[in-house]
């Protein structure tokens, strides 16, 4: 039985919980306050918190100086390309080591996360090289891929655990019904799978939106994402701090909201089923 | 029952994946260690031979190599240390009862999803900047001089960045483990008349034991590979360069390339060993 709780340890807990929670999300709400002030209210002192006068013109001008559009695409492409070629490869793998699971079943799993922490500067020269002979530095294609690669692990991984909850007695049944490979597949197997293969989805978008190791190092202007958009501000445009944060807004704004969604997912996909 | 023909349809599923990571791995891999063993600089002269293993003896008795090992261990293990005290802290708190306890995950898994760039340049720019930084107001609104932090206390800011974005992944981890702790143990544990501090130690910890190891682990992984927070805030300067940012530069920046790769080689094995354990866990996991 639960115990019970008094509404006054109720309330200190929440108290606390909020201020502690507001803290940790200061910098992203700083952010966006921020990218809605002018230059000189953005670095005002004492700081301005909600009462100064709310403009979009530092969104304007990323785009305008930018073409804030140009990366967003890439970022999209990138991430959504790596992550839909990725799944494409790792469903009819995962399937089979769910449904088909053989003696080696387990050390291919394993060792298919082994190759996820390889560090990536360890084939940094490599890589750079295969791309500037196959003439696909900074080209779109060539990330898909790789970032594909890298994610691979883990989208087989967290595609395994799913179907692995789907239960055998289920596909007995559908048998025992009179259902083909073929129904089976499509209205017993595929409705279960779904749900797991859109969190799967969900989590290596995010991963792979947020990449900044090659984004960084294979790209300079064709295919840059948003990752290496925000890095060309460094300096000195940095010290603008409110266009600072229309670009830096602009950037993670469609991952916050997708990532509000994948939270559960989140431990999954990142600890390969060990933590349940 | 699995048959003959569905064994053989499941490997032919399985080949593309295995396929790809087997290339992705074994052809990079096999170029790091060729390179490792050459005097190789593209910029000046290009494959200029043969050296044995002289890379490897010149990259850990070169000047740079005990500074980066150390930058590297202080910080891995800060953010660790942070992250797994407030993570388990948060954890705990976030287990309470409370009002809007959704919203207030929200709001402490958030970091977790900001691009590393992002992150690194809204703390250094808008946090640490000594003039016009948060920090810098609430250091003059106490009277004091602003603290020039990249320069200053370079690891110590890193530390912060790299923890603020990983202490989300330990305690949505953390907390997930502690939501499958048997809240009887702790009841019969305080019927015995345990203080708090005891319940904690002797029966939460324990329980604990386990995710706290894989987010160790895992996060060691991935804060080994740390690379844009120092890409975009100190560029390896202060101080500041770890062993990945340091094979990052011999390689691209000055293009040593046998010299890089012989680093490379070393990261390679100092990331497998920590993998070895992960594994291990993760196997054990498997089999139940």
């Amino acid at each position: 039985m639960a115990r019970a709780v008094t509404t006054q340890r109720k309330a200190l807990n929440t108290a606390i919980a909020w201020t502690v929670g507001f803290l940790i999300f200061f910098p992203i709400l700083w952010t966006i306050l921020t990218s809605f002030k002018t230059e000189a209210e953005a670095i005002a002192n004492p700081p301005v918190i909600l009462f100064f006068d709310w403009t979009l013109e530092n969104y304007g001008v990323v785009q305008e100086r930018s073409n804030y559009m140009r990366f967003l695409w890439n970022s999209i492409i990138i991430a959504g390309g790596s992550t839909l070629l990725g799944i494409l490869i790792a469903v009819p793998a995962a399937w089979s080591m769910a449904f088909v699971p053989s003696r080696r079943t387990k050390d291919i799993l394993l060792w298919m996360l082994s190759t996820k922490m390889l560090p990536a500067v360890g084939v940094l020269y490599p890589i750079y090289l295969l791309c500037i002979q196959l003439g696909v530095l900074d080209n779109r294609i060539a990330l898909v891929v790789i970032l594909m690669l890298i994610n691979l692990p883990i989208i087989v991984w967290m595609l395994y655990t799913y179907f692995k909850e789907i239960p055998g007695e289920i596909l007995e049944a559908a048998r025992m019904d009179g259902a083909g490979l073929k129904e089976e597949l499509l209205y017993v197997l595929t409705p279960m799978a779904i749900p797991g293969i859109a969190s799967t989805i969900l989590l290596n978008f995010i991963l792979a939106w947020n990449e900044a190791f090659w984004t960084l190092n294979l790209t300079s202007v064709d295919a840059a994402p948003l990752t290496a958009f925000i890095a060309s501000y460094s300096s000195p445009e940095g010290l603008f701090f409110a266009k600072l944060s229309a670009a830096s807004t602009m950037a993670i704004a469609p991952i916050l909201i997708l990532g509000w969604f994948s939270q559960k997912q989140l431990v999954r996909g990142l600890t390969f089923g060990a933590v349940k | 029952m699995a048959t003959q023909s569905s064994r053989s349809a499941a490997r032919i599923m399985m080949a593309p994946a295995v396929f790809l990571l087997l290339v992705w791995m074994l052809v990079p891999l096999c170029m790091t260690l060729w390179f490792s063993l050459r005097d190789y600089r593209p910029l000046r002269g290009g494959d200029l031979g043969f050296v044995g293993l002289e890379n490897f003896a010149r990259f850990v008795s070169s000047s740079s190599f005990w500074p980066a090992v150390f930058t590297t261990v202080l910080i891995v293990g800060g953010v660790l240390l942070v992250s797994i005290v407030f993570g388990v802290l948060l954890a705990m708190l976030l287990d309470q009862p409370m009002w809007g306890q959704g919203v207030v995950r929200i709001l402490v898994i958030a970091p977790f999803f900001v691009m590393p760039t992002v992150s690194a340049l809204v703390w250094k720019n808008m946090f640490m900047d000594p003039t016009n930084g948060v920090f810098a107001h609430i250091w003059r609104a106490f009277g004091a001089d602003p603290v020039v932090w990249l320069t200053d206390v370079p690891i110590l800011s890193l530390i912060l960045i790299i923890s603020w974005q990983w202490l989300p992944f330990a305690t949505l981890i953390l907390l997930t483990a502690f939501q499958s702790l048997d809240s009887e143990q702790l009841e019969a544990a305080e019927m015995d008349g345990a203080n708090p501090l005891a319940r904690f130690f002797f029966i939460a910890l324990p329980h604990l034991s386990r995710a706290i190891t894989i987010v160790i682990l895992i996060q060691t992984i991935f804060l080994l590979a740390v690379f844009a927070e120092i890409f975009v805030t100190t560029g390896g300067a202060f101080g500041t360069r770890t062993l990945t940012y340091l094979i990052y530069q011999r390689v691209l920046e000055s293009q040593n390339v046998g010299l890089g790769s012989a680093g490379g080689v070393y990261a390679i094995i100092l990331a497998n060993i920590v993998a070895l354990f992960l594994m291990r866990i993760v196997g054990k996991n498997l089999d139940r």
